[in-house]
């Protein structure tokens, strides 16, 4: 495992090397034994591509016409204003709603076409960790990671306790594994959900907004976890964030949407390179700029006088 | 008025929308009960939840219930010198009519709700959307079992009340009012009859099992994910059940009693 990702701010980054390896010393134990999917050798170099995709809500369009390739084994970064639809948009990946128009491929299936039952298998291969944790509170910490793995494996006990175990000591909640995810903070439960997403060793992982909501060292976790998993596995990786930081430190590839639309993509070295104003923008963080921060809205002095 | 026509107009395409959906809901759920045999402890668990927590409330009504029989049927029956028969009245009561209906009533606001409001944030709190994502079917894993343990509870439910209320019947006509021991039992043997009354009133408890578990779950899946929509959800569930109870209470025994 070589740092051959991007070495920008790797001086923020906590090394916790111990517990990455592992998980992925645990994450090669179920990639031999547990889920069966089918092994895709068709190899094409984007394993998500969407095509002029165009989605609404209610009457508001939020998409109009976006195309976006999702590189194999690399990760790649959206980001966004909040409410453009970072989170629609994995969840339009991963088949939860459908677009008005449009394709989205997933290693050559189109998600949006498949039978239940191929949608199912297809989802087996794809993880998601949701903007909210979407822990089961009905089970503990330990039983809702191991849940993935009683639902779709036969995996005997001893090996199920080991695997989960390993993937709680690697987001550093070994410690809570019979605390109800009522009991955890905000930032804990994100990184039950992250092992419970990391359990079946998918293909892909959507993680939205990973980062929100960890002090530093536990952010510093995240981020090399995350990437090492990458490299290791040759795992897909999508992250919606908002720090712009650390997700650039170790994406490929970064995609910023604003307004239904791809505004800039490309290497993070080419965006921190790049003049384009929307960058620039969102990059910064400033203010002014392309990118509204106003949710649109009436003149801002007729609202106040009311009319 | 425009608007009204419009709100009304709505009011009615919302309302064919939400049945067409439940339709659609329901034969999925039913398509998801054979995949249940291999995971029954599922359904355990829910019997628990609805079928064994609703018991205590059952119980206890079923016992006043046919305590209350028992006084009223006896000031009237003794008008006629036939409290003899009070075995009889309070045992046909309950079997056929209070049983089914006072148990479907009490489950739909204890269990039913209970169902609604559960299913309901675990949509508002995105666990349905995670399941998904999981590759878990919720149909499988969430709404067949709730939906076959209630349908199995509520007929045992009603008939735990109808025993019990004619406990509760016997207790107040034959040890407080005097009626004979021996008459009340045995006049209400050769009245109630296996198959017109017993069945029956086992065919409406099944029945209106069936109703309220579509009911509650459907509402629970269909709600608006935010808190005042699981609250307006669980409401509906009583709302809409009690009325499908009552009026099918009547259609089934029209159907029943008059043939
Ligand atoms: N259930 C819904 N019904 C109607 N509109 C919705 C719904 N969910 C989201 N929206 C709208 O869709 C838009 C995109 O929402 P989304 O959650 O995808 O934003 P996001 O990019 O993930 O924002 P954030 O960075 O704040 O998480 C928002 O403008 C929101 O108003
Ligand atoms: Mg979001």
């Amino acid at each position: 495992m070589t740092d051959s990702t991007s070495d920008n701010d790797r001086n923020t980054i906590v090394q916790s090397d111990s517990t990455v390896d592992a998980t992925l010393a645990a994450a090669a134990v179920t990639a031999g034994a547990a889920v069966t999917t089918e092994s895709t050798e068709q190899s094409s170099e984007n394993l998500v591509e969407i095509r002029g995709l165009h989605f609404t809500r209610g009457r508001k369009p939020i998409f109009t016409g976006l195309d976006i390739d999702i590189p194999r084994g690399k990760i790649t970064t959206i980001m966004g204003p909040s409410g453009t639809g970072k989170t629609t948009l994995l969840k339009i990946i991963g088949a939860q709603l459908k677009p008005r128009r449009g394709k989205v491929h997933f290693d050559g299936h189109n998600v949006h076409k498949l039978r239940r039952r191929k949608l199912f298998e297809l989802r087996k291969r794809m993880g998601m960790l949701f903007q909210s944790g979407a822990l089961l509170t009905d089970l503990t910490v330990f039983e809702n990671v191991a849940f993935p793995l009683r639902e779709h494996t036969e995996l005997p006990d001893r090996l199920i306790r080991h695997l989960v175990l390993m993937r709680l000591h690697a987001v550093g909640l070994r410690g809570a594994r019979d605390m109800k995810p009522a009991e955890l903070s905000g930032g804990m439960s994100r990184r039950v959900a992250l092992a419970r997403a990391l359990v079946l060793d998918p293909e892909i992982i959507m993680y939205d907004e990973p980062f929100t909501g960890q002090d530093p060292i536990s952010m510093g976790v995240l981020v090399e976890l995350i990437s090492k998993m990458n490299q290791a596995l040759g795992l897909t990786s999508v992250i919606v964030s908002h720090d712009i930081k650390e997700a650039l430190s170790i994406s490929d590839h970064v995609v910023i949407i604003s307004d239904g639309k791809v505004v800039a993509t490309g290497s993070p070295t080419r965006l921190a390179a790049s003049d384009s104003p929307w960058v620039r923008q969102f990059l910064d963080g400033a203010a002014d700029g392309p990118v509204p921060f106003q949710y649109a809205a009436p003149d801002y002095a007729d609202d106040l006088l009311g009319s | 008025m425009l608007d009204w026509l419009q709100q009304f107009g709505r009011f009615w395409i919302d309302l064919a929308g939400s049945f067409g959906r439940s339709h659609i809901f329901l034969s999925r759920i039913l398509l998801s009960i054979p995949s249940l045999v291999f995971r029954f402890s599922l359904v355990v668990k829910q019997l628990y939840a609805s079928g064994v927590l609703t018991l205590s409330i059952i119980l206890v009504s079923g016992l006043f219930v046919g305590m209350v029989l028992a006084l009223q049927g006896y000031n009237t029956l003794v008008g006629f010198g036939a409290e003899e028969s009070l075995g009889v009245v309070v045992a046909l009561t309950l079997v056929r009519e209070l049983g089914p209906v006072v148990s479907g009533l009490l489950f739909a606001g204890r269990a039913g709700s209970a169902m609604t409001a559960e299913i309901g944030l675990m949509k508002a709190t995105e666990q349905l959307a995670g399941l998904e994502m999981m590759a878990v079917d919720p149909y499988k894993r969430i709404f067949a079992p709730r939906f076959l343990a209630g349908f199995i509870a509520l007929p045992c439910l009603a008939a735990m009340f109808s025993a019990i209320g004619v406990l509760g019947g016997y207790l107040v006509g034959v040890e407080v009012l005097g009626v004979d021991d021996g008459a009340f039992w045995s006049q209400m043997k050769s009245a109630v009859n296996f198959v017109d009354d017993v069945v029956n009133g086992l065919i409406k408890a099944l029945v209106f099992g069936f109703v309220v578990c579509w009911i509650a779950i459907f509402q629970g899946a269909d709600c608006i994910p935010t808190s005042e929509g699981v609250s307006r959800a669980t409401t509906r569930t009583v709302v809409y059940s009690s009325l499908a109870i009552l009026g099918l209470d009547f259609l089934l025994t029209a159907v029943m009693f008059s043939v």
